[in-house]
């Protein structure tokens, strides 16, 4: 599904402050997989979320998804960014929000609203479609940008840092939310956070990566019993044991550097 | 829990807005009587001078009402110089108006949306608005000649820098996340400009659109004020000043005053409804 092999990044090669984000970074995710990649903050993982999304073009190394080279956005990827207040339209609605992306996949308008209300509906936000962004809380504005990737149907979900700006009770929502969907759409989910607990909760895998410049130190598969719960999933032994692990790795990494 | 939390959150937003409704009244009431007592103090102190420069406040409306107001049903109670004078000067208005504010925003969102362009023409552009339009009047008058050609050209020019130089900079600042937004949904160069670009453009091109207003009103009396003109709102007020009629001319000057104050409403409404969104937004954020 997705590829990456020696994968680097430097902003503002050559000059003597250059900043190399990204060093020697491979990892590969299976189609279906929901991986998490955690690392210190600033560690270039925007950097690699961007560079998959064709939002910028690394300075070495390649990226492919579903086989092909990424040179510009790929056909079927969304993203949900971290700042939904940036990356939704405060001057449409909802429904006109999620729907808008929808204009270049041949569906009318009657197959664009109904697409953009089973999406609204699918993260717990049906008879919102009227309102406009800023009648909504934070979480909620959250819901509707992932409900826009979700009616999009891409085959690959970027997700950056998409729980950062919430509050705690709303975050572990939002986090059982992804989890549901993802049930029910089959699709890659690519969700970067700087949250071990949150990385272990989600995820199938958790890759973390090393402070910048950044490449993977640790790829740990996360064997939880299913379905996930936030109070039983949080306590069982496993996961302790893994989010410890997970921790170990991105808190030595950020020390020895 | 959280259903109580919003009931809350709803309850305290109801409360601020009755607040703020009852303030609101409280500031109206007293923008009238600021008014009415300041026409009471003109009123008063006009007549205690007796100055034929300056006729009283309520002599000026009696006038405006004989001159320009009194007309039969049938044409709104329009009198003949009004007919003849305000519809020309106001038609002028509308027309060097729709012509600047068009060019202005067409020539904006070009400029605006090519970095480069805006880069090598943005002094330029600040150069040829800093010129005060009135300064350029020959050379409307060299072009154009005496008439109404020259009368909108002037207009015209005055207008769409204002108009111009708000959208470019409009343009050019649409939030860098909306356009990733744009580019990872693969949205095509036309819908982007229509609903993404366009739309945050709006709120600093209505900037420049309501600078444009005031200033139309401006231009327009200037430009009637030129040999050459026959008819506006602007050739009553030199002919009545050729009559030594001082009550005609103070009535020009009211008319223009509450005009221009009538325009600026209408425009606020417009406003109101186009960017209703931009408000509303912003008033939670504060």
């Amino acid at each position: 599904m997705l590829e990456i092999t020696n994968l680097s990044h430097v902003y503002g090669g050559g000059s003597p402050n250059a900043h190399h984000a990204i060093e020697g970074l491979n990892l590969s995710v299976a189609a279906g997989e929901l991986l998490c990649i955690v690392g210190p903050s600033g560690c270039g993982k925007s950097t690699l979320l961007r560079s998959i999304a064709g939002l910028i073009t690394p300075t070495g190394g390649q990226i492919k998804v579903e086989g092909d080279l990424v040179r510009q956005t790929p056909d079927n990827l969304a993203v949900v960014f971290q700042d939904y207040s940036r990356s939704l339209f405060p001057w449409m609605s909802v429904a006109d929000n999620v729907a808008l992306p929808l204009r270049r996949k041949n569906m009318d308008k009657k197959a664009r609203r109904e697409a953009a209300h089973e999406a609204l509906e699918s993260v717990g936000l049906a008879g919102a479609e009227r309102k406009y962004p800023f009648q909504l809380s934070g979480g909620m504005q959250q819901r509707v940008a992932i409900a826009r990737a979700l009616a999009y149907r891409p085959s690959l979900m970027l997700m950056d840092e998409p729980f950062g700006s919430v509050d705690a009770q709303t975050r572990e929502d939002l986090e059982d939310l992804v989890l549901k969907v993802r049930g029910h759409h089959r699709m890659t989910i690519v969700l970067i956070t700087h949250d071990i607990d949150e990385s272990v909760y989600v995820g199938d895998r958790v890759v973390v990566l090393s402070k910048a410049p950044a490449h993977v130190v640790g790829d740990l598969k996360v064997d939880l019993p299913g379905p996930r719960d936030q109070i039983t999933t949080r306590e069982h032994p496993d996961f302790v044991h893994l989010r410890a692990e997970v921790g170990r790795l991105v808190r030595g990494h950020a020390a020895a550097a | 829990m959280k259903a109580t939390a919003e009931v809350a959150t709803r309850a305290a937003i109801a409360r601020r807005d009755s607040v703020a409704r009852r303030k609101g009244v409280r500031t109206a009431a007293f923008r009238w009587l600021v008014l009415v007592v300041l026409i009471l103090v003109w009123e008063t102190v006009t007549r205690v001078l007796g100055s034929a420069f300056f006729p009283p406040p309520s002599m000026i409306v009696v006038r405006m009402y004989t001159m320009w107001f009194s007309g039969p049903p049938s044409t709104l109670f329009l009198t003949d110089p009004a007919i003849e004078h305000i519809l020309p000067s106001l038609g002028r208005m509308a027309a060097g108006f729709a012509g600047g504010a068009l060019a202005g925003v067409v020539l904006g969102l070009a400029v605006g949306l090519s970095a480069r362009a805006y880069d090598y023409l943005d002094g330029v552009l600040q150069f040829l608005r800093a010129i005060p339009p009135p300064a350029l009047i020959t050379v409307f008058l060299v072009v154009f000649g005496f008439g109404l050609k020259a009368q909108l050209a002037f207009i015209m020019f005055s207008i769409v820098w204002p108009v111009l130089l708000n959208t470019a900079d409009g343009a050019r600042s649409v939030e860098p996340l909306h356009l990733q937004t744009c580019q990872v949904f693969r949205l095509t160069r036309a819908e982007r400009l229509r609903r993404v670009i366009l739309p945050s453009t709006l709120p600093k091109m209505f900037a420049g659109l309501r600078l444009a207003v005031s200033l139309s009103l401006i231009v327009m009396v200037f430009s009637e004020l030129l040999p050459g003109t026959t008819d506006g709102i602007g050739f009553q007020l030199t002919f009545a000043k050729s009559q030594s009629d001082l009550t005609a001319m103070w009535a020009g000057i009211v008319l223009l005053g509450v005009l221009g104050y009538l325009l600026n409403e209408l425009f606020l409404v417009v406003e109101r409804r186009v960017l209703g969104w931009h408000h509303a937004a912003q008033q939670l954020t504060e």
